[in-house]
């Protein structure tokens, strides 16, 4: 499975191969079985337009070494900026060191031909378009923003983009590269009115390169994000209590990431310290939802062609008709338990370990039209737009933000709703699914925190329904 | 500061000496190292030992701004940081307030920020104390499993030049241990956590870790949902410092300068609840975010922000003040040299009350006491001031302690919150964050449950 992929010309070859497998040696030197060798070198530049000027722009270089090493139960970690073949065996000494089991003997490391599996291209490579570019798209959203409504009164904006090469190998002969490109734009307004300030907020992320501004204009961004802002300030405080809500395509994945995603990842089912543990080949779901988390979903933002342990990326069924098929996992936890890996072992950088991580996740389609879904519901929210979310695995309690959402009464979206958060529990939630569209959308970029670290994630699903869930507004 | 780099401060001078004529250049070079020991069932899970270094520059002229960073000390590596925030200079609009700090004569109050007992601390110390913690806190309960057991130390050392005459250097270190925890009753399992901070390990107080670690988890199971209705909430110390964390954004100069706070024309009115006092003090060597110098270089100092309820001033960088006519307050902050300097608190403290925590509650006739909330980033908008985060916490009748509950919301707005203050506990505890907590009464919060 070797193919060519584009390479963004500003990166160099990383490290060469004889070094890795001194480095590896080294690695496994005081008895470890296992040792690995995660080099990254990333470029990033980014621009901030706030209070109507460009205020900043930046450009970064992140560039190093994390060496892992596992002997039995422990695992040993160090990293270093320094890619030289003197500092990347030092690096490896102190892993080594760290996960001490004795004397190891010499060992040779053989590795395999180079892998590539990319699943993303990239037209236009960022670092070939001038920063002008960029920054003027900042001062025309701005101006978009501000000409929706008189009621704007700030509008801050972001353009930011990363080309990032990571080159894997491990003891077991793992070798593996990728390249990865994300581009990103977001907006910020703030519309102001009789009853105090509200905010709106959209987002765009791809893991493709400067091409996505031929798909998608900033312009309509900027105005919706006005447009929800606008609207806001007419709110009315949210209800308080249990009631229907209908969430709209592509605005809610996260309910699924918090609801259920960390919940299926084998390092915390493994430490028993989640409600799915124990359920495979269960129902957890409602009989017409089926959930996925795919790393191969080209140009999504959670896509990736080979996880950060050099596994290459796949599609994964978690849920399938509601039955809990599977978890995700990550070289550790499926040594551990025999299973095999998944492609979801990722880590922020070269500076941190890997563990299991979502990709994409999403629900697929179901049967219902969505207008029908809203026309079903006589009292209850519809939420346009989620904010982010947070679970505690072990209990299934979770919570998310609803950013844009109105009053469903009657079967009719009728008034606009301030901002607040919506709880559930996890299984529950799955469970109380009663109406499941079939418009399918992915939604924003986003990123999720585990342990510290962020990494980026897709979600999506199509309109559906909870048939009850706890809002909590102020309003009785 | 206390203790100088030179190597580092000479680092920064060398690009700093290279301005041009207009040119103002402020170069911030960090280095530091980490270690983490996660110990599970009586084994080291995982040991990581790491150092990084690296170098961000800001170029400023004809009031347009540029910067750039990366993540090594390399001579080459630097030189090229410097070309490309020159590059980007050229990108930036130009803002009459850009600008550096410039030496205001405030001199830093003298703390101890290194500790040399850690610094030499031995592995096989760290690594014992870690599982004494998990030996420790699975004896308290024998429901209770602990999902993992932590120690953590890192110190840091940076040094900061600009071409205004700014020059400053220093170097700190920190530890703590945390310990997370499942509490098992048949089907039903709730988590807790504990940890405690110390300038060395010899600081520790593992046994109280433990112990919160244990209670938080064991003290929620049964929990049921509680039915919606206005309620006092009794935030526990940890809970109120989340709340003044958010409430730090509202008093953020840059903010206010933008339109972005509901604070911005409020200064000199009452605000607050006339037994709120809150004050940043980053000179209180007890506070965890204690620091001599800000973001910028300049002396970290401390800021009256609300008095008895009444808004005496907002928070400041150079350039912010610049913006609203006053002076840098020494709260430009910054989160290493990947990053410009912004604006914030740096270390909130709540003026105490005089009732212990037990008191306060005692005199609650209906109301809930929180003990942990879940979402405050997702469902707290400090520009609109609206207030909504998933909670659990303990009923509270007529003044008596009663079941657990959970999967519930609390809801206001912040500045109904701050007015609804009814009293406040005399139980600072300096937790690790930029706010110290203590327990905060508040009355009239809506609960949604059931």
């Amino acid at each position: 499975m070797s193919s060519q992929s584009q390479t963004p010309k500003s990166l160099q070859p990383l490290v060469e191969a004889d070094v890795l497998a001194k480095v590896l040696a080294k690695g496994r030197s005081t008895g470890a079985e296992f040792a690995e060798i995660y080099i990254e070198d990333k470029r990033s530049t980014s621009a901030g337009l706030d209070d109507g000027k460009v205020e900043q722009v930046t450009s970064g270089r992140d560039r190093g070494a994390g060496i892992r090493v596992v002997a039995g139960e422990t695992t040993g970690f160090a990293h270093t900026s320094d890619l030289s073949e003197r500092g990347l065996l030092a690096a490896a000494l102190a892993a080594a060191e760290a996960a001490k089991q004795g004397d190891g003997g010499v060992h040779k490391i053989a590795l395999q031909p180079l892998l590539r599996h990319p699943v993303n291209t990239v037209r236009i490579a960022p670092d070939e378009v001038a920063k002008a570019r960029k920054v003027e798209m900042l001062m025309r959203v701005d101006a978009a923003a501000r000409s929706v409504d008189g009621s704007v009164v700030q509008v801050s904006a972001g353009y930011g983009d990363s080309m990032k090469r990571i080159l894997i190998a491990n003891s077991d002969g793992v070798f593996s590269a990728d390249d990865q490109v994300r581009t990103l734009f977001r907006v910020s307004v703030v519309a102001s009115g009789d009853a105090g300030m509200q905010t709106g907020y959209d987002s765009l992320g791809h893991t493709i390169g400067f091409e996505m501004f031929d798909e998608h204009d900033v312009e309509e961004l900027a105005v919706r994000a006005a447009k929800q802002a606008i609207t806001k300030l007419k709110a009315r405080p949210a209800p308080s209590g249990s009631m229907p809500v209908v969430i709209k395509r592509g605005s809610g994945g996260v309910l699924f990431h918090e609801a259920c995603g960390h919940g299926l990842e084998a390092d915390l089912v493994g430490k028993g310290a989640s409600v799915y543990r124990g359920k495979v080949g269960q129902s957890v779901a409602a009989p017409f939802v089926t959930l996925v988390d795919d790393g191969t979903m080209t140009g999504e933002w959670g896509a990736i062609g080979i996880d950060d342990e050099g596994h290459p990326s796949q599609r994964n069924v978690l849920i399938e008709n509601g039955v809990l098929t599977d978890y995700m996992w990550d070289y550790l936890r499926a040594r551990k338990e025999g299973h095999r890996q998944s492609g979801n072992g990722r880590r922020q950088s070269y500076a941190d370990l890997p563990m299991v991580r979502m990709t994409n996740t999403f629900v697929l389609n179901g049967n219902e039209e969505p207008d029908d879904i809203v026309r079903a519901t006589e009292r209850g929210v519809y939420v346009a737009k989620l904010g982010g979310g947070s679970v505690d695995t072990a209990s299934g309690d979770f919570v998310f933000g609803m950013t844009e959402a109105y009053l469903i009464e009657n079967g009719e979206i009728t008034e606009p709703l301030r901002e607040g958060n919506l709880i559930g529990n996890g299984p529950q939630v799955l469970q109380d699914i009663d109406l499941l569209g079939n418009d399918f959308a992915m939604g924003n970029p986003g990123t999720c925190g585990k342990d510290g670290q962020g990494v980026p994630v897709g979600d999506g699903q199509p309109t559906l329904r909870v048939k009850a869930m706890t809002i909590g507004g102020t309003a009785a | 500061m206390s203790v100088e780099v030179p190597e580092l401060q000479a680092i920064a001078d060398r690009v700093v000496a290279q301005a041009t004529s207009g040119e103002q250049i402020e170069a911030y070079v960090g280095r530091g190292g980490e270690t983490a020991i996660r110990v599970y069932q009586g084994e080291v899970e995982h040991f990581v030992s790491a150092q990084s270094e690296g170098v961000g520059i800001r170029v400023i002229k004809d009031g347009r701004t540029g910067f750039a960073y990366a993540g090594t000390l390399e001579a080459s590596a630097v030189a090229e940081v410097l070309a490309e925030a020159r590059d980007n200079v050229q990108f930036g609009t130009i803002d009459e307030y850009a600008g550096l700090a410039e030496p205001d004569g405030v001199v830093p109050v003298p703390q101890k920020f290194w500790d040399e007992e850690l610094a030499n601390y031995l592995t096989p110390n760290k690594i014992s104390l870690t599982k004494e913690l998990e030996q420790l806190t699975l004896g308290i309960d024998s429901r209770i499993r602990v999902e993992e057991s932590n120690y953590d130390d890192g110190w840091g050392e940076t040094a900061v030049s600009t071409t205004t005459g700014v020059r400053e250097s220093g170097r700190g270190n920190s530890c703590y241990v945390s310990v997370s925890t499942l509490a098992d009753d048949g089907d039903e399992t709730q988590t807790g956590f504990g940890f405690s901070v110390g300038d060395s390990p010899k600081e520790f107080d593992l046994n109280k870790a433990a112990r919160e670690a244990a209670d938080r988890a064991t003290r929620l199971l049964g929990a049921i949902k509680p039915s919606s209705k206005r309620v006092t909430v009794v935030l526990d110390p940890y809970v109120t410092a989340q709340f003044l964390g958010i409430i730090s954004s509202t008093l953020n100069g840059e903010s206010v300068s933008k339109g972005r706070s509901f604070f911005a024309d409020r200064l000199g009115d009452q605000v607050a609840d006339s037994r709120i006092t809150l004050v940043d003090d980053p000179t209180n060597p007890l506070a965890y975010t204690a620091t001599d110098i800000d973001g910028e270089g300049l002396a970290a100092r401390r800021n009256i922000l609300i008095e008895n309820g009444v808004l005496k001033k907002f928070v400041h960088s150079s350039y912010s003040a610049r913006r609203m006519n006053t002076v840098s307050t020494g709260n430009g902050v910054r989160g290493g040299f990947a990053g410009s300097p912004g604006v914030g608190c740096m270390a909130l403290q709540l003026a105490p009350g005089t009732k212990t925590q037990q008191q306060l509650i005692a005199e609650v006739e209906d109301g809930v006491w929180v003990q942990m909330v879940q979402g405050l980033h997702s469902g707290v908008n400090p520009i609109s001031g609206d207030f909504s985060t998933g909670a659990s916490g303990l009923l509270i009748n007529n003044g008596q302690v009663g079941a657990p509950v959970r999967e519930f919301t609390i809801a206001s707005t912040l500045q109904k919150m701050l007015l609804d203050v009814v009293a406040l506990g005399n139980d600072v505890d300096w937790l690790p964050s930029r706010a110290a907590g203590l327990t905060m009464v508040i009355r009239d919060v809506t609960m949604s449950g059931a």
